[in-house]
């Protein structure tokens, strides 16, 4: 198809599209991220293709393959248009019925709706409570659009605010719109973008880069993920749009390789925007040249921190560089290069076409618009949410998450990945908003909320996190190769049953240094998760250090798994399942664990039928004296003691 | 194990050259010969002009890459924060006893290889193993051992 | 390129735009410790020990001397306790590496470290080590590697891996062909290790 050659004929050309939809058509629309990619969605897909043309409805009912729908605890999603019909945990054999039953009927299959907590099924996607409360503003589209089909984007109004800049604004009122906006950059540090934009846009040179940093490095967190998979039109236009403000020609997009569906997309998504005219030479014959090269990354968390990124693109090590002087001055090749996430680009196109009044009647006095975060862990309903800033952790755990699974207590909800804290039960009213994060010792981070339980050991958290780091530190400088790597080892230590005395004060002073001394901001916030967990849950330090005990029962060298005696009914299940034979009994006799056998696989306390309850976990007592082998136990079958 | 290098020169040829591009390139190498060898990296420095040094750093810097080859079948296990939260150091244990080789190594029948990842982003199915591509979640340990024999017989 | 004043520990300093606090202070005969810097080499920031406190009205820093450019009235304290108590612990987690050589003895002497004390108390009574010795004998300073790079350009001997897996080894194609006739690195490396590291490199490869 020809290039769109002005904004008159993008929105011809967009009418034309809209034309030639029509709205009331019934549309079955399958959820096909990366997680309902595991779920299956792709056979889904094909048995909905199948079933429909074998009841001779081609013709007459559309699927559509969307992106994240951000359910993701549901999945497959599929939600039928235009009733809004959403059915969760849709698999290959449940089409038929669907087919028949919904498109053929008109009818609804109860037994795929949501039950909400009230035992009431729900039809309509958007009055599932998980999605009621959200804000999907920049979101939102993913569930609409093909994201492999660029007219999808356009139908919906894409591309609009890139004409309205392009045509209807100067780069300087742009920049001033994203100013007053106040949008600060959703990739974890908060910084306004308006101001590097304008940085970047001031620095001496001709030549100079924007950057979309893909790299979604902290484990647990997807939301570019989903972003880029499932609207990347919408990651671009706002890319294009930062670069017009800023006078930049070439852009780059920096993407974990092991996201493929991502980069596949993208580079579907880059193929349709230059066929249209979008990006390239003289943009909807605007006089505006801009073009994107896609960069993948190749597996170095600490290649997504901006200076590391760039070094990266230019073809070196990603390793950070000291920066005093700032890469929107100084950055790839030593040119003007502004970086910012996949969400803050996302956002631009909607601040543009709706204004920065609009934009900051969301959120809070600091913190305006909203934020996607990956509700995951030791939540019910897990998935992508996006709520205003000034939302409660409370409201987005309960009201959206759904609470705790298996009706334990909440423990800690950690945020800012492995550069940001936890934050306890007694602060879950602490709004989400950049500084009062901060505040009590975690951070925004990129958006990964990660909910933890009873069950989760805090110590074991602070491992967790300087294993990854110490992992992923480049080891260029002293401080957080070394440092990171003895915290790691007193950390070992503890949880093995070997702390001792002094070690809680050691690692606060290692830290110190760690965060003072370090290179670049992986050092220099990896002692975060360790000081959170500490200021937090120092009595679980404690207890691993002076009793020898894990409250949380996980520490495997702290624990052990016990069966009591009086509680066990002889059933030879955990016997059976045990991977290492460490279960003596039979029937009738009483089952005994060998500790010297037990590899705390945890199978027995599992499978062992919930009525009985036989096996616990203990830590930090010395163990009972193990039933003697010779003494049989008679048990009568189901009788009382 | 001989690499073909002509594949190499072809994949090198689609860069023309741009050293930035030496990332890519070796990215492109990986997945097509399933490693790294030492005359592919040879190769890499002299086409692009970047000394063998910069290219072996890289090379080992990088998760992506291996300089050993890699199994036929991938298996990795998630170890990303939900996961880790769920379960996922017990499932690692469970498919180290099952495989016998532990994270970053590859069977002496060359059939499988097991790696570590930080996180695959489908995080409602914690904890994740992914075989060949094929993602199998909320696993518990004793699906594991069906799994892996289902592939030996493939 | 115009002048400018810093204060470092009191004292003005002239300096010339576009020179780091490091080299300021150098020419005004202020010590400020490092290791891993060279006159030669581009400033690599890997040791932190040049780290100094900076001093802008109300809010202090701590910047790596060898990469802050100079600025008109900074004021820079280069021994005040924070950094003190930084150097300490990188010098300990230095010992724990490449514990007794010259370099880290002569700073850990200077700043009173733990592996100093167990070598003049050395016996039964003496402390033990902060950190637990696990010798690499390399403190990654990385002159070595910078060394060949920038001055040689032979690109003989290089980094691999990263974290605590980090290394460098010399490549024995290029070394062989290099090294005997230069061997300038030698000089340059605080650990004294690298002729022990290119003979088993040599030895490796002709096995």
């Amino acid at each position: 198809m020809p290039r769109l050659s002005s904004a008159t004929y993008l929105e011809k050309f967009r009418k034309e599209i809209l034309d030639h939809r029509e709205p009331n058509k019934p549309c079955v629309t399958i959820c096909s991220g990366t997680g309902c990619h595991a779920y299956g969605s792709e056979e889904v897909f094909g048995g909905f293709v199948k079933e429909i043309q074998r009841n001779g409805l081609k013709e007459k009912v559309d699927i559509r393959r969307t992106g994240c729908h951000g359910f993701c605890e549901r999945g497959t999603l599929v939600v039928i248009f235009p009733e809004e019909i959403c059915y969760v945990g849709v698999k290959p054999e449940d089409i038929a019925e669907i087919v028949s039953t919904t498109l053929i009927e008109n009818k609804i299959v109860d037994r795929l709706l949501y039950v909400g907590d009230d035992g009431n099924k729900i039809v309509r996607e958007s009055e599932i409570p998980f999605y009621k409360y959200q804000s999907r503003i920049v979101f939102g589209n993913n569930r609409l659009i093909d994201p492999k089909r660029i007219d999808d984007y356009i139908a919906l109004g894409g591309y609009s605010a890139l004409a309205k800049a392009l045509f209807k604004m100067t780069p300087e009122q742009v920049l001033e719109e994203v100013k007053e906006a106040n949008l600060r950059g959703r990739g974890g540090g908060g910084f306004p973008a308006g101001i590097k934009w304008e940085t970047t846009r001031n620095a001496p040179g001709n030549t100079k880069y924007v950057i979309v940093n893909a790299d979604e490095g902290d484990p647990g967190a997807y939301m570019d993920r989903s972003l880029l998979e499932g609207n990347p039109h919408s990651v671009l236009e706002g890319l294009i749009i930062g670069a017009y403000v800023i006078g930049s020609h070439q852009g780059f997009v920096y993407v974990r390789q092991e996201y493929p569906l991502a980069v596949e997309n993208l580079n579907i998504a880059l193929e349709q925007a230059r066929e249209y005219g979008f990006i390239g030479t003289n943009i909807l014959c605007s006089g505006f040249d801009f073009d994107v090269k896609v960069h993948r990354g190749a597996g170095a968390f600490v290649s997504g921190e901006s200076s590391a990124l760039m070094t990266a693109i230019e073809g070196s090590v990603g390793e950070p560089r000291p920066k005093y002087i700032r890469t929107a001055v100084s950055g790839i090749w030593e040119r003007p290069s502004n970086l910012n996430n996949v969400e803050t680009w996302a956002t631009v196109p909607l601040i543009i076409n709706k204004g920065a009044d609009w934009f900051t009647s969301i959120g809070t006095e600091g913190s305006k618009g909203t934020k996607i975060f990956s509700l995951v862990g030791k939540v019910n309903n897990t998935g992508l949410v996006e709520v205003p800033m000034g939302m409660t952790l409370r409201e987005i755990i309960y009201d959206i998450g759904g609470g705790i699974p298996g009706g334990k207590k909440f423990k800690a909800v950690q945020t800012g990945g492995p550069s940001g804290g936890v934050i306890p039960e007694s602060l879950l009213d602490t709004p989400v908003d950049y500084d009062e994060l901060t505040k009590v010792g975690s951070m925004m981070g990129s958006g990964g909320m990660i909910v933890m339980d009873e069950d989760t050991c805090a110590v074991d958290v602070a491992r967790y996190f300087l294993n990854f780091l110490a992992e992923e530190s480049c080891g260029k400088c002293l401080p957080c190769r070394e440092g990171i790597y003895q915290m790691l080892k007193i950390l070992n230590r503890i949880c093995e049953g070997e702390g001792e005395e002094g070690d809680i004060e050691l690692l606060e002073e290692i830290a110190g240094v760690v965060r003072d001394f370090s290179l670049c901001a992986l050092g220099q916030t990896a002692p975060n998760p360790v000081l959170s967990t500490i200021r937090y849950f120092r009595d679980e330090y404690e207890a691993h250090i002076k009793e020898k005990r894990c409250p949380a029962g996980l520490c495997k060298a702290l624990i052990s798994y016990y069966i009591e005696p009086e509680k066990c009914e002889a059933c030879m299940i955990c016997l059976r399942n045990c991977p290492v034979e460490a279960i003596t009994g039979g029937k009738n006799l009483v089952h005994v664990i060998d500790q010297d056998k037990c590899t705390k696989c945890g199978t027995c306390l599992e499978v062992c039928p919930p009525r009985f309850g036989a096996i616990t976990k203990l830590s930090g007592v010395k163990m009972p004296e193990p039933v003697l082998q010779g003494a049989e136990v008679i048990r009568k079958r189901g009788g009382k003691r | 194990m001989v690499q073909e290098l002509a594949e190499v020169d072809e994949i090198l040829g689609k860069y023309g050259g741009d050293r930035s591009a030496l990332i890519q390139a070796l990215l492109d190498i990986q997945r097509e010969n399933r490693w790294l060898s030492k005359d592919a990296l040879k190769r890499v420095s002299q086409e692009f002009g970047i000394p063998l040094t910069q290219v072996y750093h890289i090379s080992t810097f990088y998760k992506a890459f291996t300089l050993m080859p890699k199994g036929q079948h991938l298996v990795s296990v998630c170890l990303g924060t939900a996961c880790h939260v769920r379960g996922a150091p017990r499932l690692l244990d469970r498919v180290i006893e099952t495989l016998k080789i532990k994270p970053g190594e590859t069977s002496a029948d060359m059939r499988f290889s097991l790696d570590t990842v930080n996180c695959l982003g489908c995080c409602a199915l914690g904890p994740v193993m992914v075989v060949d591509g094929e993602y199998y979640g909320k696993l518990h340990g004793n699906e594991v051992g069906q799994i892996i024999s289902a592939k030996e017989i493939e | 390129m115009s002048e400018v004043t810093l204060i470092i520990n009191e004292e003005e300093v002239k300096a010339k735009e576009g020179m780091t606090i490091l080299e300021a202070a150098r020419n005004a005969g202020i010590d400020i410790p490092t290791l891993c810097y060279h006159e030669k080499l581009a400033p690599y920031g890997a040791c932190r020990l040049c780290t100094v406190e900076i001093i802008r009205g109300q809010r202090s820093r701590l910047v790596t001397s060898c990469v802050y450019p100079v600025e008109d009235g900074l004021i820079v304290k280069t021994e005040s306790e924070p950094v003190i108590k930084g150097r300490k612990m990188l010098l300990e987690l230095m010992w724990a590496r490449a514990p007794g050589v010259q370099p880290i003895r002569d700073y850990g002497m200077r700043y009173g470290i733990t592996g100093v004390q167990a070598i003049r108390d050395y016996g039964l009574s003496a402390p033990k080590t902060k950190f637990e010795i696990e010798p690499t004998f390399c403190i990654l300073c990385g002159l070595c590697v910078r060394y060949c790079a920038e001055v040689k350009k032979k690109h003989a001997i290089g980094f691999i891996g990263r974290g605590t897996e980090r290394e460098v080894v010399f490549f024995p194609e290029i070394a062989r062909e290099e090294c005997p006739n230069c061997k300038e690195c030698y000089e340059l490396c605080p650990t004294g290790a690298l002729p022990s590291h290119y003979a088993l490199a040599e030895a490796h490869h002709s096995t």
